[in-house]
């Protein structure tokens, strides 16, 4: 095999791209994970209403899609806060089981809401960007664009964690919750400020997504399963490990899909998956 | 002193007949304690006689059933235990619980979360190390990877960037070797001369009866001795039980 096929590496390019856009969902996914101790099932579900949100927006309401984007973010963060609200916190003391019945009964709530508001038609935004010709090598431009952005919000988050009080006291109520009070640190306030940041996330996953697949109430499948395996694979609430596995995600679904066809690539990164929760439980990368 | 900063005296706190325990089990049976400001005053018993329990208390992680709490005109028992850093109480747990996955420095951060405090934050960093040099050579290591004795003092540092009026200390001498007992204990002094009131725990009791001014003994649950630290020291029984002497 040729290495330097232009197939095959546009692949590896695609894989990249690919892995960028299922990055932020498993960093939101890892965040909320890591601090609240529960996972959101629905995950995939707020993306999917961010979707549509951006699709109404710019589609029926005529608003420029800066502006639709720019809307979306504060819109899923919200709904992020409300999640946690309403469902995750009157659980907090539950067993981990109520916690994923409750988020996974959200799921099923947003898709029927989706599913009444909008119906099961496919829509579509209607908007691409021209491929760029890099070498031998095309690439969409629409998708180099969200790779970028991901890149950026991925960058954003990672200051945010690093450098500001909030984001550090995120990363240390991850290992010690009970301590955190001594520091002067509110708990429940930590909690309310990473579902809100992990709610953002989504908005954002939704603004890349919504450029490159149609909406409609079920497309959380279409990157919600990955998503789950690709933050288990990285450790769950380990957020570097969730962004390097969705690099690697990426680009085991790209290549697979380059030898094979796409849904065979998809079989294939299950059984990788498969096969990395059982020689290391713990996750890629856990130390 | 390059970077002391001058504590203004707080406060007293003050427990009046606390009882405090963990479901149906009871740990205090009517502690009460005293501690002026300035005063550097020590809580002594055996293992599991409550002094961690205790501390917990005042610092909001534990409710007491029964009993009052008050540090100056504040009843502390009104109090969320977040918001008790801002009014001038610091806690170093028991086993100093640093986040071991943070550099020092992030996590003299997280010490300096509250609102108050993070106006204070280079100020403050800049003293904890003039008090722990060896902190700013490791202020970017994480801190799981430092020896027992570096990871109680930047438990200790952590806990001073509150700006506390009152420091509680559980146990810091425990698991260290004695050569780093003495420099923890020395270390105390050191914060304690600076003005800062000072309560801690310890089952090292003759290292412990050195650097305060009084203490009080603790036995399941109750204060079963008070008094000057030197008096202690001198107790016949207190010797035999605690100091292995005759
Ligand atoms: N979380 C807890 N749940 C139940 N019992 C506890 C808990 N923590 C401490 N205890 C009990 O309370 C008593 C006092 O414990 P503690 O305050 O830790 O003592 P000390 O610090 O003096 O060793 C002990 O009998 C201990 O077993
Ligand atoms: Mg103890």
């Amino acid at each position: 095999m040729d290495l330097l096929d232009p197939f095959f590496l546009e692949a590896l390019v695609n894989g990249i791209l690919l892995g960028g856009v299922f990055a932020l969902p498993a960093l939101g996914l890892n965040l909320v994970f890591g601090v609240v101790d529960v996972v959101w099932l629905c995950y995939a579900e707020l993306v999917m209403v961010g979707m549509y949100a951006v699709w109404f927006l710019y589609t029926q309401a005529g608003w420029p899609l800066w502006l639709a984007f720019a809307a979306c973010l504060p819109l899923v963060s919200l709904l992020g806060l409300l999640l946690h609200l309403l469902v995750v916190k009157p659980l907090l003391n539950q067993p981990p089981i109520n916690q994923v019945l409750a988020t996974g009964g959200v799921l099923f709530v947003l898709q029927g809401a989706a599913t009444l508001a909008f119906r099961t038609d496919f829509r579509s935004l209607g908007v691409d960007m021209p491929p760029m010709e890099v070498g031998e090598v095309f690439v969409s431009g629409t998708k180099l664009a969200a790779f970028c952005a991901a890149l950026l919000g991925a960058g954003v988050l990672w200051a945010f964690l690093k450098f500001t009080y909030v984001g550090v006291a995120i990363r240390a109520i991850a290992r010690d919750r009970e301590v955190m009070p001594l520091m002067g640190v509110d708990p429940q306030r930590i909690y309310l400020i990473a579902s809100a940041v992990g709610g953002a996330l989504a908005g954002l996953a939704a603004c890349l997504l919504v450029v490159q697949l149609d909406v409609h109430p079920f497309v959380g499948l279409s990157f919600g399963p990955i998503t789950f395996m690709i933050c288990v694979m990285g450790g769950l609430g380990n957020m570097l490990g969730g962004f390097l596995a969705a690099f690697l995600m990426g680009l085991i679904i790209s290549i697979g899909g380059f030898w094979g066809n796409t849904e065979y690539s998809y079989v294939i990164a299950f059984l990788f998956f498969i096969l990395t929760i059982f020689a290391r439980p713990r996750g890629l990368f856990a130390r | 002193m390059s970077a002391a900063l001058q504590h203004a005296p707080g406060p007293s706190l003050e427990l009046t007949n606390i009882q405090a325990g963990y479901g149906d089990f009871q740990a205090l049976f009517g502690v009460s304690l005293r501690v002026e400001p300035g005063e550097a005053v020590g809580v002594v018993g055996p293992n599991g006689a409550g002094k961690t329990t205790l501390l917990r208390v005042i610092s909001g992680l534990l409710r007491p059933r029964a009993g009052t709490l008050r540090f100056g005109g504040q009843d502390l028992a009104q109090l969320p235990a977040h918001a008790l850093p801002a009014l001038g109480i610091a806690h170093v747990p028991e086993n100093r619980r640093l986040f071991p996955h943070l550099t020092v420095e992030e996590n003299l951060k997280v010490g300096a979360f509250s609102k108050a405090a993070r106006a204070h934050f280079e100020q403050r960093r800049d003293h904890v190390y003039a008090l722990f040099p060896r902190m700013q050579q490791r202020r970017h290591q994480l801190a799981g990877t430092m020896s027992g004795g570096e990871q109680q003092m930047c438990a200790i540092g952590r806990a001073l960037m509150s700006g506390p009026k009152i420091l509680l200390l559980d146990e810091p001498s425990a698991g260290l070797a004695p050569l780093v007992v003495q420099q923890v204990f020395a270390l105390v002094k050191r914060i304690r001369e600076e003005g800062l009131t000072v309560l801690i725990v310890e089952q090292n009791v003759a290292q412990v009866l050195r650097v305060v001014d009084r203490a009080y003994v603790l036995e399941t649950g109750r204060v079963a001795a008070e008094g000057r630290a030197a008096d202690l020291a001198a107790d016949s029984a207190i010797r035999r039980s605690y100091l292995g002497g005759h």
